[in-house]
């Protein structure tokens, strides 16, 4: 019975990464600290999102120069930067006194 | 929901959901077992009927544990979750529990562990979820408090309610002192007590804490209950914003409380049900406003669930002109502008308690 808690073949589970990395006003990713096993899909997905939510703020009449994001497992902190933007990933750790 | 409680297994591995079967079988409670090899299919088996608790593996193609279980936690809020996984690993173990799940149980090795493993998912089915705090069956917050003191316990109980979070120190079982947000104290204490539901973990005791309170255990829970009968008698808010006359609809008095909250400039309240009905005070152009708070927060809920995340608790956003917080709230939209001085921690911990008020 015990022979069913090994798995041969896992799939690989993405880690959340800390880190950072800019992105021009067409989405172009320019730099970036985030590790290479963090996949680019998903740092194109936030950076997208975070362009729009500027620019759609911008068109709201308020504009905003720093967005910050509160997941309980990561903290995602952008700066607008003339259209582009840098963008800040922090893990929360599992901290049993926090 | 009939007698027997209800199992759903999930693992990609159909003959890991056998023997699965077969150690889940042995449980006092005599559940009915239902396996399910995808979490489209899991998902899909959730819908149809009731369960009791969900137990999924975390490496799965496709559709892996965390991402299941955070569709899971938004759709199916009161199911019980569990998460039986070979990853040993503390970031995904910390990433379960901030999506909201129960247990993180690393898969076992000995037949004791396999033991400790069937109490605990009977523990978990026998647990109701409304009125009480997860973590102890059937236990109101007063019960929790009145069995720390009872056993002379010098410890620390930290209490979750929605995002606010209080503790409450005990020393040879007396309640010596209790913090939440700014609050600290007696008013800490009748907080935390008024809260009806959330989550309790005792933590290591601090001997060096100072005492802040000093009335007798009984006392303090005496007057804590009469207080909290007395707000719960007073009458509700009697004028509406934007001066609507009549008595006030649930939202907004809720937007009137907000904007009397210290640099509110606007408040905003949609549902996400209905975005066309907004409550506002003091926005101009509520309509748009609200459509943008409502997509950025569908925006950023979504990439939360695409990098399994957790849950999104809040989102600041500092402005050239005045700054702003929104907030999810079941199907409900908070957007709340602040004064540009009003800086993004305190934007948090604002929309923090208004999320836990709206809960309460």
């Amino acid at each position: 019975m015990l022979s069913f808690f090994s798995k041969t073949a896992h799939t690989a589970l993405v880690r959340l990464a800390n880190g950072c990395f800019t992105v021009d006003r067409d989405g172009r990713i320019v730099a970036s600290t985030l590790p290479q096993s963090f996949p680019l899909k998903q740092v194109h997905e936030i950076a997208r999102r975070v362009l729009s939510t500027f620019q759609a703020a911008q068109q709201q009449n308020l504009p905003l120069t720093e967005l910050m994001v509160d997941y309980s497992a990561l903290m995602l902190t952008a700066r607008e930067m003339r259209g582009g933007a840098i963008v800040y990933l922090t893990t929360r750790p599992l901290s049993p006194t926090s | 929901m009939s007698a027997r409680p209800k199992i759903l297994l999930l693992d990609d591995d159909a003959s890991v959901l056998e023997v699965f079967r077969e150690v889940v079988a042995r449980l006092p409670s005599k559940p009915e077992i239902f396996t399910a090899t995808s979490g489209p299919r899991a998902i899909a088996l959730l819908e149809s009927e009731e369960f009791n608790l969900l137990v999924s593996d975390l490496s799965m193609p496709k559709m892996d544990g965390l991402q299941v279980l955070s569709i899971v936690r938004r759709k199916f809020p009161q199911l019980r979750t569990a998460i039986l996984t070979a990853v040993p690993d503390e970031q995904f173990r910390a990433r379960a529990y901030a999506i909201g799940v129960d247990i993180y149980f690393e898969k076992p090795r000995t037949a004791q562990e396999i033991d400790l493993f069937i109490d605990c998912l009977e523990s978990l089915i026998g647990q109701e979820t409304s009125g009480v705090f997860r973590g102890i069956q059937s236990k109101s917050l007063v019960d929790i408090i009145q069995l720390e003191c009872l056993s002379q316990s010098c410890s620390v109980l930290k209490v979750a309610n929605g995002l606010q979070e209080g503790k409450i120190w005990f020393q040879d079982g007396d309640v010596i002192d209790a913090a939440v947000g700014d609050l600290q104290g007696e008013s800490a204490f009748q907080r935390i007590l008024s809260w009806k539901t959330g989550n309790f973990e005792t933590l290591r005791a601090e001997p060096g804490h100072e005492r802040a309170i000093f009335k007798s255990n009984q006392a303090l829970l005496l007057e804590s209950a009469q207080a909290l009968d007395e707000a719960t008698a007073e009458p509700n808010l009697t004028h509406a914003p934007n001066g609507q006359e009549g008595q006030p609809s649930a939202a907004s008095s809720e937007v009137a409380v907000i904007s009397k909250i210290e640099g509110v400039e606007f408040v905003l309240l949609s549902r996400g049900d209905n975005p066309q009905k907004i409550d506002s005070w003091s926005a101009q152009n509520p309509e748009p406003l609200g459509a943008w708070a409502s997509a950025t927060l569908q925006s950023f809920q979504e990439l939360g669930e695409s990098l399994q995340a957790g849950q999104l608790r809040h989102l600041e956003g500092i402005g050239l002109h005045q700054n702003v917080g929104l907030a999810a709230l079941a199907e409900r939209c908070f957007c709340v502008g602040f004064r540009r001085d009003i800086g993004a921690e305190q934007i948090r911990e604002t929309m923090k308690e208004i999320v836990a008020e709206c809960i309460c």
